[in-house]
């Protein structure tokens, strides 16, 4: 059992019309993108409907994007699971590279609440109308957000570990 | 007291003022952890107490995080492993073949059956690995040493039986891409043998020992209940969800390795206390015995690894004598491997529920992002809602029924 896919794009696009758009099947999870104003209320609606009901937040992260334009560098990334139909569904949110904002679903899921902090933590997504939103695997007193790309993982004075001696550049 | 502990500014400060303003009682803070023998790990909570009873919680995490996911943004695939046995350590095999299966998903790779099985076997044996260590643990902390001392020879046991198989114990860093590195020995088979024959019985010693014990019922039962709605949406998964009654588990909703071949049963609880919890731990390791029994039983013939040589490390004497060879496994050792632009997410059931990988890759040697779904972190924002109300020694028992793992926690 589960949810058509068909189904679930004619209902989105029949709701949210032009907030919503590329649908995909990205290997075995059907996902689609969202405009960051609506996110909340588009969660919502998956949750609340009767005949989508995905009751469940898997998992929510950030992603950065920092080659994309300007308003799409970070993404928000979340995974909803409807067990009675045993059909998960990936929801994308694109935001702005210098201001990331996105409405907060804290209150929809409580499970999100650390989920967001965590994003938040890592690459200083604002989660607006968070109850607490301060760090929570870093210390308080840090000030940059370490899972963005231009963050350095190492020191960048070492010179024992040269990519080009392997033909190629360093990713990071 | 409060003055001592924490800024005036805080908001135990006041509520203790207020209080003692109130009624004249008085509230005191108890910091608990974050290295204290009770809690079995780095946690640390600020309690806001009433004499024994806790009425406000702030945990406080992050003291072994290890930025694993922006080291592994930085490294191939091979070299992700190691860093996955040291989230959940007390059954690393669940994540290292939870991460290869990820990987397997993203390359198409089909794995050969007797692997799948063999895969089964390990992924079991660190399951009853786990649940041995949380139930004897909480054992422990309900005052019960000896049940501990009967059963904590036996992951040893376990152990000895990963050694024979990957030839390390406890960060096991098992397998490779399609399959296992070397073919099961028989010693292995032996061991794992005898440790069928002679762990259930010890584990029905275990259960006699406390299932029907007064002083362990009058220590759990009603302790750290938490409603199937309540679990649902704090994102509960795993044992600690079945406790609640809801029969959640990715090996039935969404068979990997070929779970689909079976037959097992998802124990469940009623009430989601510190009890249920325990119960379907000791019923689980039941049923994972019995799929290692039917696995055993079934093991089919054939490869113990999928025959992919561009990710697959070739046999070490072949490396030193043909040119193929040498060339695949510098490659392999490099990261230099094809790998496809996608977005994979893959669950496994793990010892404490969902774990998660999702894998964005972008064509370059290592992930473009990797985020571990981990069920720990999840689920312990629920803890300070679980203690609330409850004297302080059960705040420690519920700590350790919920099988918090710092790794996986803090990641």
């Amino acid at each position: 059992m589960a949810i058509e896919t068909a189904y679930i794009q004619e209902k989105m696009q029949q709701k949210f019309a032009d907030k919503v758009s590329n649908f995909e099947m990205q290997n075995d999870i059907f996902s689609f993108e969202v405009t960051s104003d609506s996110v909340r209320e588009v969660i919502l609606f998956l949750k609340e409907e009767e005949d989508t009901n995905f009751h469940f937040l898997t998992d929510l992260c950030g992603v950065h994007y920092p080659d994309n334009e300007e308003s799409r560098q970070f993404c928000v990334v979340y995974h909803l699971h409807n067990w009675v139909e045993n059909t998960r569904i990936r929801v994308k949110t694109y935001l702005n590279g210098t201001q990331p904002e996105v409405a907060t679903i804290s209150d929809v899921f409580l499970s999100s609440n650390w989920m967001e902090r965590e994003t938040y933590d890592f690459y200083g997504i604002k989660f607006i109308g968070h109850p607490q939103l301060k760090r929570i695997l870093n210390m308080d007193e840090m000030v940059s957000f370490p899972l963005r790309k231009e963050f350095p993982m190492e020191d960048n004075g070492r010179t024992d570990k040269d990519d080009r001696f392997f033909g190629r550049t360093a990713n990071c | 007291m409060s003055e001592l502990l924490l800024p005036p500014e805080h908001r135990y400060a006041k509520i203790i003022d207020e209080k003692r303003n109130e009624d004249g009682s008085e509230y005191s803070i108890l910091n608990l952890g974050p290295t204290h023998p009770a809690t079995h790990g780095i946690f640390q909570n600020i309690l806001l107490m009433d004499g024994e009873r806790i009425i406000e919680a702030e945990p406080t995490i992050g003291y072994i995080h290890r930025a694993f996911e922006k080291i592994a943004e930085n490294r191939p695939f091979y070299q992700i492993t190691p860093l996955t046995d040291r989230m959940n350590y007390c059954s690393s095999p669940i994540n290292n073949m939870a991460w290869w299966m990820t990987v397997e998903k993203l390359l198409n790779i089909e794995v050969p059956k007797r692997a799948q099985y063999l895969r089964v076997i390990v992924m079991e044996l660190a399951r009853i690995a786990d649940h041995i260590i949380c139930n004897s643990i909480l054992g422990v902390d309900t005052g019960a040493y000896t049940g501990f001392l009967y059963v904590f020879q036996f992951r040893e046991k376990i152990y000895e039986i990963y050694e024979e198989i990957c030839g390390a114990r406890l960060t096991t860093n098992m397998g490779r891409i399609g399959g296992f590195e070397r073919e099961w020995s028989d010693e292995a088979f032996r061991k794992l043998n005898v440790f069928l024959e002679e762990f259930p019985v010890a584990w029905k010693e275990f259960e006699n020992l406390f299932e029907r014990n007064r002083i362990f019922i009058d220590r759990t039962v009603n302790v750290g209940a938490i409603s199937p709605e309540k679990a649902m949406a704090y994102g509960f998964t795993g044992p600690n969800l079945r406790a609640t009654g809801v029969d959640y588990d990715v090996r039935i909703a969404k068979p990997y390795s070929s779970y689909e071949d079976f037959d097992f049963k998802v124990p469940v609880g009623k009430s989601g206390d510190t009890y249920d919890r325990f119960c379907v731990r000791n019923a689980e390791v039941w049923e994972s015995l019995s799929i290692i029994r039917q696995a055993l039983a079934k093991l089919p013939e054939g490869p113990y690894h999928a025959d992919v040589p561009e990710y697959y490390l070739p046999p070490k004497e072949d490396v030193y004598t043909t040119m193929e060879s040498l060339i695949y496994h510098f490659k392999i050792v490099m990261g230099e491997v094809p790998v496809p632009v996608a977005e994979i997410y893959h669950p496994v059931e793990g010892g404490n529920g969902e774990l998660g990988f999702y894998l964005i890759t972008d064509g370059s040697r290592t992930p473009y992002r990797l985020h571990f779904r981990r069920p720990c972190f999840i689920y312990y924002q629920a803890y300070p809602e679980m203690i609330k109300g409850s004297l302080l020694s059960d705040a420690i028992i519920i700590l350790s029924s919920l099988n918090v793992i710092a790794g996986e926690l803090d990641a």
